[in-house]
């Protein structure tokens, strides 16, 4: 016998989870497997709909305005902007107050890490207070031993990338004692619980922390702080953190591993629970089972630890990410998708893979499944490969998320049309 | 000591006890594992750290990334002595589930700790035969087992406890565990046996130590409801699963043990038996950890048949719709429940609360997805008693603002850390499907 459920989604990414929601909210009964943990908490917590066009023009100001010249066979292109538009809706009401954004649809511009600024669609509302358009003079405060932000070096690339306010970069000592390569989990969790132990610090650690940050402050309306403040609790630390300096502060996006990326992991896990989505995570699917004229899925093989049990359902939905969450995988013979053995098109010589110049046409990122407009995976030859199989997020290919910054965007577009899409054909 | 080796014991139905000392065969005697490729896979992200229940208590532990594949590539490059701190890796596993780019960590660990309990503990110390104790606790449990009572007396003396701290690094916090008066293998003997035959739904059962000596009634409601459903069980000679030795680097005894169970089983599922757990630590070594540190005759079988017993029915027989039309009796019983860190490996984290979400008669709440951080015999070591409280203090603080005053668990060793914590009493699912579906 097989586990069974009307709708069933491969990856528990953020496209999968917003394919499970999507799905769920047709009223279908819908099961979510995922091996490992997805590519959220690596990244920024920024959700880009498109900064730069294919062609790299850009920071575009208006990503809406620009998505009806997208080529053919683009994410964007098959589910059109309805489909963009819905799963940044769908999005904005699972994180409800969290995120921010949503007044309008031009894009944000957020200084990251490195001191450059990047456009982007939503985020979380303690990065808020840090975006570049604001006029108000910003004091960034680093932390020694906290490796990745270097805060003079910040803002003196923000200062000559001309943004409209003056910034000044300071590095101070975490209030509490440390080992010399702390995880960035570390110094979330301090804050968080507000104190460190007698022996390491007395008192509370915000109120530590403000001490040391107020020195450097010369009339700043607003400080900035890698994005560390709390992983629980970050509301919180946040406003502690106001009250007791008497300014605005505001969180800047660090590279993996990403505290907001985490935080909206979280978020998004009790929204499926809340929406009944079952969720298993942890063993891999590993093959499915086709129905007899071989235009269906009936069943996936999910490999628990070495027995292999079937999951049968009506539709599918797979959204195992890209080449970092191996839903599509290369060697050195090619490139596949490794589930269905969907079709990935890609030119058989390894070298033309990558373009010689620098900032080219990048075939290797955009390598993925083809799908039609229902976002069913294409053989070959154009023509559906399973009747009751969709895609979304990064195993789609035909576009290149990192440099069109449009990973969030395609996932909550995609993962929206392909789960509505499974959900009303149950 | 298997039952194999020990004195001839009256419980044991005499078939159950070989007559020949079992002699393994190793496939690839000398054959070092080849960890290359996993150490190359890292692409350094450190997902696996913001996972690590240690890491995130303790701030001088470096970490499963740098446990796994840097201390991999220093060994290769440099030929460097395995760091101490391996020995306060707690053998979770957290990290092997979080990698998004499959680096096999928790082996990693596995292996290095074996190499340095090997070639950099002195063997004469405390702290390796403290170890060594606590990784066969099935040992002493069998001797134990035969003085319940007695046992029992003496493990909760206060000054002896104390003693045990002193002279041995035991945690003198915990209560030891209570013996029951009667094993499982002796009720098993006692009741005859299996009640039903089947020729097609045949289960071997792997009950482990804990469900053998010190609660039987796990054990016991594993076998009614696995009759109520028709199967045939058989209780097979079996040794320890290895997870407590795994955990302190004693993989020489862990081999011998899986040796055990390996040629038990395995001959058994030839005969169409497929192995079943009650505790997720134990389903996880015949799984996961056999395949990776053994190379016996029958591990990828064992391995491939071997199955969490609620998981069992759940892929076998219409749990759902059998739960549906039952009740547990009692008044709306509320159950915090706790998904011990190797049930999550599996893939199980959820199914108790799914699968009991529409039972009439209980309600569980899931506690989070912490680590209790008992891991097995770890937190029964005095240096590590702190940070072992220091980890599970997120899942107390979760249980204690859950409704019920009753948890619930599959690890015995999670349990006893659930009840240590917060005094509830713990519950197995087991124990809850029982009451819902067996006619007492
Ligand atoms: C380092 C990094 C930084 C990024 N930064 C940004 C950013 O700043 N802004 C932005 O908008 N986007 C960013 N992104 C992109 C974005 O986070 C996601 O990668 C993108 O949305 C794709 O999500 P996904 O759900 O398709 O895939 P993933 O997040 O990769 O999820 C795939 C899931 O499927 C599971 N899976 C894979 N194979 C199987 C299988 N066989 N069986 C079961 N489960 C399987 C995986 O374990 C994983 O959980 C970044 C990505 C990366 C990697
Ligand atoms: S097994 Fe657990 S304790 Fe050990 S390194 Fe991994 S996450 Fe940390
Ligand atoms: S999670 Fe995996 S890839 Fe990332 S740092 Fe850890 S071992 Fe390396």
């Amino acid at each position: 016998m097989a586990i069974e459920q009307e709708v069933l989604v491969v990856g528990g990414g953020l496209a999968g989870v917003t394919a499970a929601v999507s799905a769920a909210r047709t009223g279908a009964d819908v099961r979510l497997v995922s091996y490992k943990q997805p590519t959220l908490r690596n990244a920024s917590g920024l959700i880009d709909v498109l900064g730069y066009t294919p062609d790299g023009e850009g920071p575009l100001v208006d990503p809406f305005a620009a998505l009806d010249d997208l080529p053919e066979g683009h994410p964007y292109e098959r589910v059109g902007a309805d489909a963009v538009e819905s799963g940044l809706a769908l999005f904005d009401d699972l994180t409800d107050s969290t995120y921010e954004g949503n007044h309008t649809e031009r894009n944000a511009l957020i200084p990251t890490q490195g001191g450059r600024v990047k456009p982007t669609a939503r985020y979380p509302a303690s990065v808020a207070a840090g975006l570049a358009s604001d006029e108000r003079d910003a004091l960034l405060v680093g932390f020694e031993r906290l490796v990745g932000f270097d805060a003079p070096l910040s803002a003196a690339r923000l200062n000559a990338a001309g943004a409209p306010f003056e910034a000044r970069g300071a590095t101070v000592e975490f209030p509490v004692a440390l080992s010399a390569d702390p995880k960035v989990t570390r110094f979330a969790h301090l804050l968080d619980r507000d104190e460190a132990g007698e022996e390491r610090q007395e008192g509370s650690v915000r109120r530590a922390l403000v001490e040391r940050v107020v020195t450097h402050l010369d009339g700043e309306q607003r400080v900035g702080f890698p994005a560390v403040l709390g992983d629980d609790h970050p509301e919180e630390v946040r406003a502690d953190l106001e009250a007791d300096l008497g300014v605005d502060v505001f969180e800047v996006p660090m590279g993996p591993p990403s505290l907001p990326g985490l935080r909206l992991e979280d978020r998004l896990y009790d929204a499926l629970d809340a929406e009944g989505v079952r969720i298993e995570t942890g063993n891999p699917v590993v093959g499915y089972e086709a129905g007899a004229d071989g235009d269906r899925v009936e069943a996936v093989a999910v490999d628990r630890s070495g027995a292999t049990v079937p999951y049968a359902a009506e539709q599918f939905v797979l959204a195992t990410g890209g080449l970092v969450g191996k839903g599509i995988d290369s060697d050195r013979e090619g490139v596949e998708e490794p589930v269905f053995d969907c079709h990935v098109g890609h030119p058989p010589d390894r070298y033309d893979w990558f373009d010689d110049r620098a900032f080219g046409d990048h075939r290797f990122a955009r390598f993925g499944v083809d799908p039609d407009r229902e976002l069913r995976p294409r053989n070959g030859r154009g023509a559906v490969e399973f009747d009751n199989l969709r895609a979304a997020g990064a195993v789609l290919g035909n576009y290149d998320f990192a440099a069109e910054k449009s990973g969030s965007g395609v996932s909550l577009a995609t993962g929206f049309h392909a789960g509505r899409l499974a959900g009303e054909n149950t | 000591m298997s039952d194999a080796d020990s004195p001839h014991d009256p419980g044991v139905p005499d078939d159950e006890i070989p007559d020949d000392e079992f002699e393994p065969v190793d496939v690839f005697p000398e054959s070092e594992l080849d960890l290359r490729s996993g150490a190359d896979d890292c692409y350094k992200c450190s997902t696996c750290d913001t996972n690590c229940p240690v890491a995130e208590v303790d701030d001088e532990f470096p970490g499963p990334k740098f446990q796994g594949p840097e201390q991999w590539r220093l060994k290769r490059k440099d030929d460097r002595e395995i760091d101490p701190s391996i020995m306060d890796c707690s053998n979770c596993m957290r990290c092997d589930n979080a990698c998004p780019s499959d680096v096999p960590l928790s082996q990693m660990h596995n292996e290095a700790r074996a190499e340095y309990v090997d070639e950099q503990m002195s063997k004469l110390s405390v702290e390796y035969w403290r170890n060594r104790v606590l990784a066969n606790y099935r040992k002493g449990a069998w001797l134990g087992s035969k003085f319940p009572r007695l046992t029992n007396a003496l493990a909760n003396n206060g000054p002896l406890r104390k003693l045990g701290e002193k002279l041995f690094g035991l945690t003198a916090e915990r209560e030891f565990p209570a013996f029951a008066t009667q094993t499982f293998r002796e009720w098993w003997a006692e009741r005859g046996g299996a009640q039903v035959q089947s020729e097609e739904k045949r289960v071997a059962y792997f009950h482990g130590c804990y469900a053998n000596y010190n609660t039987p009634e796990v054990a016991k409601a594993m076998v009614r409801t696995f009759e109520q459903f028709g199967y045939e069980i058989v209780v097979p000679e079996q040794g320890c699963s290895g997870t407590p030795m795994f955990a302190n680097g004693m993989l020489d005894d862990a081999r011998r043990d899986a040796a055990t169970n390996i040629s038990s089983f395995s001959e058994l599922i030839d005969e169409g038996y497929d192995v079943i757990c009650s505790c997720t630590s134990c389903s996880m070594a015949l799984r996961q950890e056999y395949p990776e540190l053994f190379t016996f005759e029958g591990t990828a079988d064992v391995a491939a048949h071997t199955y969490e017993a609620l998981e069992y029915l759940r892929i076998h027989e219409d749990l759902r719709g059998a739960l549906a039309g039952a009740e547990v009796d009692g008044d709306g019983e509320d159950l915090a429940y706790h998904a011990p860190c190797h049930a999550r490996n599996q893939g199980l984290a959820r199914q108790a609360v799914e699968l009991f979400r529409d039972l009439d008669g209980v309600a569980v709440e899931d506690v989070g997805d912490s680590c209790s951080g008992i891991s097995g015999t770890y937190g029964w070591k005095a240096e590590k008693y702190e940070k072992s409280m220091a980890i599970g203090e997120e899942m107390f603080e979760e249980m204690d603002e859950a409704e019920g005053r009753t948890g619930m668990t599959e690890c015995p060793t999670c349990a006893m850390q659930m009840e240590h914590g917060t005094g509830y009493d713990i519950r197995h699912p087991l124990e809850i499907l029982e009451a819902a579906l067996v006619e007492s």
